[in-house]
């Protein structure tokens, strides 16, 4: 095996390791600190990448004009559609804007999912802290359900094709920056934008609740809830405040990812017994607990999937997330960085 | 009598009961009426209403008693399937053999699985038998193929050995049966405008059914389950007296993974065919469904829960808008396709978003399932009269 | 649903009906007896109408397949009864249909969901034979369901006409005497697929697979190697992929290290647009390999899913059953009936669907019976003509089709969203057509309930 193998299996590990951070960040702030086990968590994830595609089917609005020159599959009189980005800004704007529906997707994403995030808490998971896990396993398995057949309802089932700008098509050559020669460790530009991203949003959560008061509080109320509350805070606020974050860190981590896999409405479903898996891992309560989780599992599923190994041991491509979530649990009772007490019982 | 007092004793002849009558029960409309859609009983339905609510029996033995909420409870399913299956093919295609034999291989392989999860609690236990169940079902449906069938499923072959019955590999593929009586048989009665089928696979589920529920119900009154209680109330308190929980919660673990292996045979033996997909972690996050739709903890929660996810499943999936519009046709022509429009998300191609919705209203509306509320409101009722 | 569905359902075999006729004796409430001589075969439909049972994905990653089956099955279902234009009816060679519904009886169908799981499909199905009266099953997007429900219908004793399902297992090594396939097979796309990759990309190429970890993934990696390698194509590697899997990142990352110049995706649907994104995300499309460009081969298109992927398709190669833009004018006559109707063409999954139905109503009306062993034997050796593919022999010995098979290419410029695919080669059946017992598998006996 030569040593560019291993380095993009490294790299490909820190792209999905970095997806699954993302989302195990949401998830643990929810299930990890709030105690809420939310199966809806894939949902939110889904949704997000769904704005991408809202924004992408908004820019594209068109009026429609007859090309009476040429015919449709039936034989009538084309119909030729032109975005009104397009006529209102101009052929080379307009196409640029859509071009650049994902990145700008974000400015849509991040207050849908703060919203979707506080009506969610306030109208339903509120009600729900104090009702034992089983019922809010049902309750939000429900609600992950409801959300999908709206989207699919709407959208199809199909997955619909989001793609990066152009200028990010293409990759990067790492081997002639590191002296491997050209040609030799190419690895494609969205993927690394979507590694800093995760990494700077990652980085962003971590200061917010390092560095403010919110977050000191936020990081009390975990600890111990009642006494913060006893202290007079409004604890219950801030929890829904956090809940929206957490909605919206799912909900980015989901537009982002729509040009590495095209979005359909099971995407969500399709991370979520993996983030549960990353979040545990990494150790109930544990914010770093879950980031580091969602690395190691990353780059683990990378190597396995190598042909080599895979020729040494068949099927390990298919199990090793879960064989070493199991060793991982064995050797450390409480996972990667887990606290004493939470969901233990 | 039978060892169970008397509300236990009414409420297991109150099962037999519905499970005995439940062909009739269950086909409420006339043929051919156009609510006869929502008929239930034919026998494919209402076998899976029995098998599933002996798998969530014994789900509940588990998570309704000790608390231990497993995620990779259809691993014992998917054993048990492939069991019966095997035995089907290779011994005889008499289901007795198959039935206790999947039963078995599910008691071993849940011995195994729970010896290792049952060392951590909580949600660490809950992943520890996800991830078994997960690694199960990638194997089954890759490498182990040449034992699983893959993805395509493992079925009986026209040229299968069948030892004791002797091979035959001319005509059709014999059918699972009981000495001879075949499971897909039927009797039909047809009734003034009803139609009424009475099938032999139906009545050998309902009669282990009946076996299996008043087991559970002996190990809910036992002092075993008495301690699974102790273990789910206060683990610590038990710890202090000096008792290790663990022998009697991997005992529970093994006793619900033998229901679920019961039930996988079953439903090998009334359809032979066992697919991979049975052991995904949708397939056991179904029971827990079941399970906790029902009313977790309760007797006879589970099988109501059961029926209830099968009834959409089966029922609210195959209503389409030709339906639809044969229901409203007596409705002037722009309400007809108001109303079929308003209907149409939530049917066919839409069942899962009644499904979803469903699941929602009733956990926010009755808190601890259909059962647990419903005791809820006779105890208050009764408490009340006390008073 | 107005008329009075008759009262027999299957699994009823004439030993139960004895039992029947002697338990209801004993059962003063119940008034009417079943007369034994009722049982000629399972749903054997008694009133004006007959009923079918369209099984089709309806939620999952393959809905929108299913969701263009159904319409192509409520598109035959009207022209069947005379509704519409007729669609195929007036291209098809034979010319029993009427427009009368089947043998007269007016043509009525049930649907059901298949979730795209053995498990669930065969509830489905058999909901549709128990309850409905179903006499045909028909449908489906995948092999796996395929297979099973074939199983199901051969031991109920109905007919099952498969919809997609592209595996040789499907009329090979799992056939069975009650199922007919109208649909090709991976064989078919190997054996076509590959003189065109010959003339395209040379003699000399070497091939890395990647291949979706179940059954319909390995017969199609067969069928292209064989047909590959047999022109002097070398394999240098071939990874299995797990069926979930949804980043092929890692699997896609290593093809061009490996000294390959050709990357073969055995993958369908969502696996297959997720893969492929991967591998133009990756530059994999026209890196210089050997001295060569390196290319992208997909066996089996799916219009519909080759949306997904946008651009990535465009110059890919690859093999499909049916495409809208045929000009025959069988073709013209189902793009134009199907297109008035719902506004889009059909996919290929629709056409097959749509075919399967007319196919199974002329059998009836030849055999003049819906007594499943005649029209099974309707079916077998069964010649025809005018429903888009040409000139198509439904052959005896293993109840799969011959026709020609189209090789496509992902089109470069598409002049609207449907047009996704060229066609570059229309195959002659002659060319894709093997011996019947290369796969195995025993058809058993035609089973009627």
């Amino acid at each position: 095996m030569e040593l560019s193998a291993i380095l993009l299996q490294v790299l490909n590990g820190l792209d999905k390791g970095s997806a699954y951070a993302l989302i195990a960040l949401g998830l643990t702030l929810i299930f990890g600190t709030l105690g809420v086990v939310n199966f809806a968590h894939g949902a939110l994830f889904m949704i997000g990448a769904f704005c991408a595609v809202t924004v992408q089917r908004l820019l594209s609005l068109s009026t429609i004009t007859i090309d009476e020159s040429k015919t449709d599959f039936l034989g009538k009189p084309l119909q030729i559609k032109t975005p009104y980005v397009e006529s209102w800004f101009g052929e080379s704007v307009g196409n640029a804007l859509i071009d650049w529906s994902v990145p700008l997707a974000i400015f849509l994403t991040i207050p849908v999912m703060l919203i979707i995030g506080f009506v969610m808490e306030r109208g339903l998971i509120k009600h729900f802290y104090k009702r034992p896990h089983s019922d809010q396993i049902l309750v939000t398995f429900g609600l992950a359900i409801v959300l999908q057949e709206i989207i699919k309802a709407y959208f199809g089932a199909n997955q619909i094709p989001a793609p990066a700008p152009s200028a990010f098509i293409g990759s990067f050559d790492f081997g002639s920056v590191i002296g491997m020669g050209p040609g030799k460790l190419l690895y494609p530009y969205w993927r690394i934008v979507y590694f800093c991203f995760a990494m700077l949003i990652i980085a962003l959560v971590f200061a917010f609740l390092q560095f403010t008061t919110f977050g000191m509080v936020v990081r009390a109320g975990m600890a111990d809830r009642e006494t913060v509350g006893l202290l007079g805070i409004n604890i219950d606020k801030r929890f829904t405040i956090m809940f929206g974050i957490a909605a919206a860190v799912a909900g980015l981590a989901g537009v982002m990812y729509t040009p590495i896999n095209s979005p359909s409405y099971t995407s969500g479903m399709d991370f979520l017994v993996i983030s549960f898996v990353v979040v545990v891992v990494g150790g109930m309560g544990s914010l770093g607990g879950a980031v580091l989780a969602g690395f190691v599992l990353g780059i683990l599923e990378s190597f396995a999937s190598m042909r080599e190994v895979i020729e040494f041991i068949p099927g390990i491509n298919q199990v090793v997330i879960y064989l070493a979530a199991i060793v991982i649990l064995l050797a450390r009772p409480r996972g990667l960085l887990g606290r004493k007490g939470v969901m233990e019982s | 009598m039978l060892g169970l007092s008397r509300n236990d004793f009414l409420m297991l002849l109150f099962v037999l009961f519905l499970v005995a009558a439940a062909p009739i029960l269950l086909n409420p409309f006339p043929e051919g009426s156009s609510l006869a859609q929502f008929n239930a009983g034919y026998p494919d339905l209402m076998q899976r209403f029995l098998i599933f609510g002996i798998f969530a029996i014994g789900f509940n033995i588990l998570f309704g008693l000790t608390g231990y909420l497993s995620f990779g409870h259809a691993a014992f399913l998917g054993a048990g399937s492939y069991a019966g299956v095997w035995m089907l093919k290779l011994l005889t295609i008499n289901v007795i053999p198959a039935i206790i034999v999947s039963t078995l291989v599910a008691g071993l392989f849940s011995l195994a699985i729970g010896y290792i999860s049952l060392r951590r609690s909580g949600i660490y236990f809950s992943i520890l038998t996800l991830a078994f169940a997960q690694m199960s079902f990638a194997l089954a449906s890759s490498v182990l193929q040449p034992i699983t069938g893959g993805e395509t499923g493992l079925q009986t072959n026209l040229n299968d050995p069948r030892i004791l019955d002797g091979a035959n590999t001319t005509g059709n593929i014999p059918a699972p049966s009981l000495f001879g009586w075949e499971m897909r048989e039927s009797m039909q009665v047809p009734v003034g405008d009803w139609l009424w089928t009475f099938n032999v696979g139906y009545y050998v589920c309902a009669f282990i059914l009946l076996i299996a529920f008043y087991i559970s119900i002996r190990i809910f009154r036992s002092p075993f389950g008495m301690m699974l209680k102790a273990i789910k109330s206060n683990n610590e308190r038990l710890s202090y007296t000096g008792i290790s929980p663990r022998p009697y919660t991997l005992a529970a673990f093994v006793i619900s993974g033998m229901y679920a292996g019961l039930a996988g045979g079953l439903m090998v033996s009334m359809d032979p065919l066992a697919g991979s997909e049975r052991m995904q972690w949708t397939a056991s996050g179904e029971v827990v469904l079941m399970t906790i739709l029902g009313g977790v903890g309760t007797v006879l929660g589970p099988v109501i829960g059961a029926g209830i996810i099968k009834y959409f499943e089966n029922i609210f999936s195959k209503i389409n808008d030709n339906l639809l519009h044969g229901w409203f046709s007596f409705m002037p022509d722009g309400l007809e396709d108001f109303m079929v429009a308003v209907i149409h998300p939530f049917v066919g191609k839409g069942w899962h978003l009644s499904l979803g919705l469903m699941f929602m209203l009733a956990i926010i509306f009755l808190p601890g399932g259909f059962v647990g509320s419903l005791h809820n409101v006779f105890s208050r009722i009764f408490r009340k009269r006390a008073q | 649903m107005s008329s009075k569905k008759n009262v027999l359902s299957t699994p009823v075999t004439r030993r139960s009906v004895l039992k029947a006729t002697a338990a209801t004796a004993t059962v003063a409430a119940a008034p009417m007896i079943i007369p034994s001589t009722a049982y000629g075969y399972a749903n054997e439909p008694k009133g004006s109408s007959v009923t079918l049972g369209f099984n089709v994905p309806q939620s999952g990653a393959y809905a929108d397949e299913g969701a263009d089956e159904l319409r192509a099955y409520e598109l035959a279902v009207e022209h069947l009864n005379g509704g519409g234009d007729g669609g195929m009816m007036g291209t098809f060679s034979s010319k029993a249909l009427k427009g009368n519904g089947i043998l007269g009886r007016k043509v009525e169908y049930v649907t059901g969901d298949t979730q795209t799981k053995p498990d669930a499909a065969r509830a489905s199905a058999r909901s549709m034979i128990e309850k409905d009266g179903a006499i045909m099953i028909t449908g489906g997007s995948s092999s796996g369901v395929a297979v099973a429900v074939q199983g199901l219908c051969q031991e109920a004793g109905v007919i099952f006409m498969a919809g997609l399902t592209h595996s040789n297992d499907t009329t090979g090594k799992d056939k069975k005497a009650n199922g007919f396939r109208h649909f090709f097979n991976s064989y078919m796309s190997g054996a076509a697929l590959a003189p065109i990759l010959g003339d395209n990309y040379g003699k000399d190429r070497k091939a890395y697979h990647l291949t979706a970890d179940y059954n319909w993934g390995y017969t199609t990696e067969e069928a292209v190697r064989t047909s590959t390698e047999a022109m002097g194509w070398e394999t240098v590697a071939a990874v299995k992929t797990p069926l979930s899997q949804t980043d092929f990142s890692s699997y896609v990352a290593p093809v061009q290290a490996s000294g390959a110049d050709i990357l073969v995706l055995n993958h369908y649907g969502a696996n297959m647009v997720n893969s492929l994104t991967s591998a133009v995300q990756f530059g994999l499309r026209g890196a210089q390999v050997n001295g060569k460009s390196l290319e992208i081969v997909v066996p089996l298109y799916s219009r519909l899913m080759a949306k997904g992927a946008g651009e990535n398709v465009k110059g890919i190669f690859g093999s499909t059953n049916w495409h809208w833009s045929l000009t025959d004018d069988a073709s013209k006559a189902f793009v134009k009936s199907f297109g008035e109707k719902y506004g889009f063409p059909p996919s290929q999954a629709a056409h097959t669907c749509y075919v399967q139905t007319l196919l199974y109503a002329d059998a009836c009306e030849r055999a003049g019976s819906h007594d499943p062993c005649a029209v099974a034997e309707a079916l077998e050796g069964f010649e025809f003509d005018g429903l888009g593919n040409g000139p198509t022999l439904y052959r005896a010995e293993d109840h799969q089709c011959f026709k020609d098979v189209l090789v496509v290419k992902g089109k470069e410029n598409p002049t609207s969203e449907f047009d996704l695919l060229e066609i570059v080669e229309v195959t002659p059946a002659s060319q894709v057509t093997y011996d019947a017992s290369i796969f195995g598998g025993d058809l058993g006996s035609c089973n009627a309930g």
